[in-house]
């Protein structure tokens, strides 16, 4: 049986417990949680969930850019985290770029959303972003949602479970991007909302325990209503 | 406001004008989620004392030059509404609003874990809705509570309550009458978890023994705040649970 406990900040944690900074820390030689999370007591070692959580971004990233603003040479993007992300025009355009001849503003406006990965971060300089990676670029279909990141791993389920069985009850292709994104592409309107309101729901309910069987049901029950196959 | 002429504020049973004992705290509630565009934040009450708080970040501060090159620019802004006082106070931060939002946002410089966030900024927006005496201390129980539920890391919650002197014994969390009268007004905060205390003002005269007696008053009064803290934040999974 799942042993979860709710835990705040402050609060003190076994010491070997499995966890990430800045979540939990040591002060004085004793564990403390940090932020709102879940201990679960019930593998081989105690394990520290967040409940809530900020992006911090990451080498190699794969996220959901908002465009915020188009510069002279480079667009800055919102990726959901406390830096804004820089896209350099000649990454973008595949070939040297000349400001002169060439307006930003043809090729990404602001509000649009664009999927990228992050080049380097060291936190001394704002994110650099590149598209030059298969599946990247401006998101032209679908719609995005946008959860907490701390439910990113829920969503996406122990080996995928959750993602999978979403995908295959849904029909709906789904990317989630690691800053709390999820770009959704599905064939009708009816499925997209049930899709939406089963990520809502994981959302919600991400601290507890046998989710997927639950969702699951969800989604059939609503299929019936909305009459899909 | 100013003194209350010829008002008994202890009478012979011990109790005071509201029919408190001298250590009893006024009704405290706590609420979290209030707002959807913030962060976090939290509704407090302490009695007739009510303070809104919005937490946001860490974000790109808005003026650049202000960042810092190693750690998250605190900023605390602490605000009483025109509405808030029985005359109208003009909303432009006095001198008093400075000073407090300087000594909250000395509260929780060593709290918040400010140094995995360089160049960033976290706001902290305290207004006060209606005041009736300790509002400072209320305004960091409701910055505590919104900033965990903002998911900013902290070492550990903090709880503020104010001890006074009336009529020469120490009473716990003052409201507006007894600190207009009183002789003495001291607020604490201070976080259980890792014992330490991170605002400490004095005004008026205690001896030394009416203080350790006062401070004691106050931390205890503190660890049973941070208790219902820690309940106000974990309700609100629970809650979600049944759904």
């Amino acid at each position: 049986m799942a042993q979860r406990t709710i835990v705040t900040p402050g609060d003190k944690l076994p010491g070997d417990v499995e966890a990430k900074e800045p979540y939990v820390v040591e002060i004085n030689g004793v564990k403390v949680a940090t932020t709102i999370g879940l201990l679960d007591t019930s593998g081989e070692k105690p394990v520290y969930i967040p409940l809530q959580s900020i992006y911090v971004p990451k080498k190699g990233d794969v996220v959901i850019g908002l465009v915020q603003s188009v510069g002279v040479v480079n667009w800055t993007l919102d990726i959901n985290s406390p830096y804004n992300g820089v896209l350099p025009a000649s990454d973008f355009l595949g070939r040297p770029y000349n400001p002169a001849t060439d307006d930003l503003s043809q090729y990404l406006q602001v509000g649009d959303y664009v999927k990228v990965k992050i080049v380097a971060f060291d936190r001394t300089r704002n994110p650099l972003l590149t598209v030059q990676d298969k599946g990247l670029g401006k998101i032209v279909d679908g719609k995005i949602l946008e959860v907490q990141p701390s439910k990113i791993p829920r969503i996406i389920g122990k080996k995928r479970s959750m993602l999978e069985m979403l995908k295959k009850e849904t029909g709906c292709e789904i990317f989630v991007a690691v800053n709390g994104r999820i770009h959704v592409k599905c064939p009708d309107e009816d499925r997209e909302t049930i899709l939406i309101l089963a990520i809502k729901m994981i959302e919600r309910q991400a601290h507890t325990t046998g989710l997927t069987a639950r969702v699951q049901e969800y989604i059939e029950e609503l299929k019936k209503v909305k009459g899909v196959e | 406001m100013g003194k209350a002429v010829g008002v008994k504020l202890i009478d012979e049973y011990g109790r005071r004008h509201d029919g408190r004992l001298p250590d009893q705290m006024r009704p405290v509630r706590m609420r979290i989620n209030v707002l959807e565009n913030a962060d976090g934040s939290a509704l407090v009450e302490y009695g007739r004392t009510r303070i809104l708080a919005a937490v946001y970040g860490p974000r790109e501060p808005v003026q650049k030059f202000m960042a810092l090159p190693d750690r998250a620019l605190l900023r605390v802004r602490y605000h009483m509404a025109p509405f808030s006082t029985e005359e109208r106070k003009s909303p432009a931060p006095s001198r008093r609003e400075i000073e407090l939002s300087k000594v909250i946002r000395e509260a929780f410089e060593d709290i918040i874990l400010v140094k995995y966030f360089p160049r960033t900024a976290i706001d902290i927006f305290l207004e006060v809705l209606q005041a009736d005496g300790g509002t400072r201390t209320a305004a960091v129980t409701a910055a505590s509570l919104a900033l965990a539920n903002a998911g900013i890391p902290m070492k550990a919650l903090v709880a503020g309550v104010a001890v006074g002197k009336i009529e020469g014994q120490l009473v716990l969390d003052v409201d507006e009458i007894e600190d207009g009268s009183g002789e003495a007004d001291m607020p604490v905060a201070y976080a259980p978890d890792i014992e330490k205390i991170t605002l400490f003002q004095l005004n008026g005269v205690l001896t030394r023994e009416e203080l350790e007696k006062g401070l004691n008053m106050a931390l205890s009064a503190i660890r049973e705040l941070v208790e219902l803290e820690k309940r106000t934040l974990k309700e609100e999974y629970v809650s979600t649970e049944e759904v």
